[in-house]
């Protein structure tokens, strides 16, 4: 190695090793961290309302499942043997009435039809048609409690012995667009796709899209629930929990 | 000679060898953020990239759609993918091995990413973050450079210095390396506005906006950035395709400032002071040398 090779070495290394040494200091994580409220914040100040419905001609030919795409507990696996007859969705924590819905007790809300691009935080994109019943309709028949601030999906699938789970705000619970989808591509919710019911919160990423819905749950706080970050990924790998960006 | 020139002349103009101010505080100022910010959006881009290293024309697309670029991996060899051209690029993208002599098949190596181990949520933290960083800098040296008239001053461009003939006798200098000397190494070339001008009025704007219109929440409020730019795999296929222009043009800008004299070229844009060069028998070495 003659000495400019070691100088571009030394200095590249000097760079990567900062870069990687700034990575793992708490104090500049935060600071990096401060620019998720800011992005929530400013989002929804200039860009509110609804996400681009497209037309039938434009859906993704094959639209991909990602995740978990077969929950392994033997009661997910009893109710998909018969296909969820029996299964019921529950509604609870800050409500007043609390629901046990079955899919034909999901079936009677009004039902919104939404073909919509799904968006990945690795960076693809697949654009599907769900269907099902807006999810401030559920909220409504369940009754929120004044203290409720966030609605949290507990879902059956898990990896590695952790629960998945996503939160979502009021903002977010009660925009037009966020379904329970039952149908997708007007078909029953193929399992890969988390039948019997999946999440639809258009305006984020992928990973906010809870599959196999099993109970929702209005709550005060979501930092004292799991990892304390409001989510699987969120918990587990550092994704932000607003993923609108 | 010019009426600029005559114009010069006229007030006592610099002679060459006097050291001379020669770029703005503002400009100084967001020169040294961009080599940083810059640096780590491309860096901590490409780490989100290696998420999933293809890229797509239209709203959509994923695994099973066609990809106009792919980087990858076979069983012993690393490739560039675009379009029907397939170039193998072992050991550097797709097939490399990493600081701990471990085989990698991510698309680009940990010497150029943040963090330099595969991680999809810290290199959002960065690149998230500095992007505002970009956006709010950007903004506001626009606004600084209309309120001192750097772009009207300096980057407007003329009618006669777009014609051919004095486009191509401005690439023929270029290409002599015979650089403008005495006063006229104050005022950027037609080469140099159209440069500095692509970059801030096209390359930068087309990154940030490429960038908003990945963003979900964004494509609600401003559907107008799907309709633009042709989808959101199309944007982020531009976001890509810009961040490749803009390394183009450090590469050749940089090749630029060391021809030109790197130690006059790195004080000006440092402390402003700028020595105004004469006649060079030698290109750019003589430059380098004289400290004020």
């Amino acid at each position: 190695m003659n000495r400019r090779e070691l100088i571009t070495v030394g200095a590249g290394g000097l760079l990567l090793g900062g870069c990687d040494r700034l990575n793992a200091n708490p104090q500049f994580r935060r600071i990096l961290q401060s620019a998720e409220p800011l992005h929530d914040a400013s989002q929804r100040l200039v860009a509110p309302g609804l996400a681009r419905e497209y037309r039938r001609d434009q859906m993704s030919p094959v639209f991909r499942t990602n995740g978990v795409s077969r929950p392994g507990s033997a009661e997910y696996q009893a109710q998909a043997a018969t296909n969820f007859v029996n299964w019921r969705l529950r509604v609870d924590g800050l409500v007043a009435r609390p629901l046990m819905l079955s899919l034909s007790d999901l079936g009677k809300f009004p039902q919104r039809a939404q073909i919509t691009r799904h968006d990945c935080v690795e960076g693809w994109s697949a654009i599907g048609k769900w269907q099902g019943p807006v999810l401030g309709d559920v909220l409504k028949a369940a009754g929120l409690r004044t203290q409720a601030r966030y609605i949290v999906f507990h879902c059956a699938d898990d990896s590695n012995g952790v629960p998945y789970y996503e939160s979502i705000d009021m903002y977010d619970a009660f925009h037009p667009q966020t379904i329970l989808a039952l149908l997708m591509n007007d078909r029953r919710l193929p399992m890969g796709h988390g039948a019997p019911v999946r999440l639809r919160v258009e305006r984020q990423l992928g990973y906010k899209h809870a599959k196999f819905v099993m109970r929702i749950e209005a709550r005060e706080r979501i930092d004292n629930l799991f990892g304390g970050k409001g989510g699987y990924w969120e918990d587990v790998s550092g994704y932000q929990w607003y993923a609108g960006i | 000679m010019s009426k600029l020139d005559d114009h010069l002349q006229l007030e006592n103009a610099p002679q060459v060898g006097d050291l001379v101010r020669r770029h703005r505080a503002s400009t100084r100022l967001w020169h040294w953020l961009n080599v940083v910010t810059l640096a780590v959006m491309m860096m901590s881009g490409l780490m989100i990239f290696n998420a999933h290293p293809r890229l797509y024309w239209g709203q959509y697309g994923a695994n099973a759609d066609p990809a106009w670029l792919e980087i990858g991996s076979t069983a012993n060899t690393g490739f560039v993918a675009v379009g029907p051209l397939k170039v193998e690029t072992t050991g550097v993208l797709g097939h490399w091995n990493d600081a701990d002599g471990q085989l990698q098949r991510r698309a680009f190596p940990y010497w150029i990413t943040i963090p330099s181990r595969y991680n999809l949520a810290d290199a959002r933290l960065w690149h998230l973050a500095f992007a505002w960083v970009l956006g709010i800098s950007l903004l506001a040296y626009m606004i600084a450079s209309l309120w001192n008239r750097h772009f009207k001053r300096d980057l407007t461009i003329r009618r006669d210095e777009i014609r051919p003939s004095h486009l191509w006798a401005d690439i023929k200098d270029h290409a002599r390396l015979r650089f403008p000397t005495g006063p006229a190494a104050l005022r950027y070339n037609i080469l140099q506005k159209l440069a500095y001008a692509s970059v801030l009025f096209v390359m930068l704007p087309l990154i940030i906006f490429t960038g908003l219109a990945m963003s979900p929440a964004m494509d609600s409020g401003w559907a107008w950035l799907l309709d633009i730019f042709g989808g959101r795999q199309s944007a982020r296929s531009l976001h890509f395709i810009a961040m490749v222009a803009l390394i183009g043009f450090f590469f050749v800008h940089i090749a630029m400032v060391v021809l030109a004299g790197p130690f006059n070229e790195l004080r000006s844009m440092t402390s402003g002071w700028y020595r105004l060069p004469g006649k060079r028998t030698q290109p750019a070495s003589e430059l380098g040398e004289i400290a004020p």
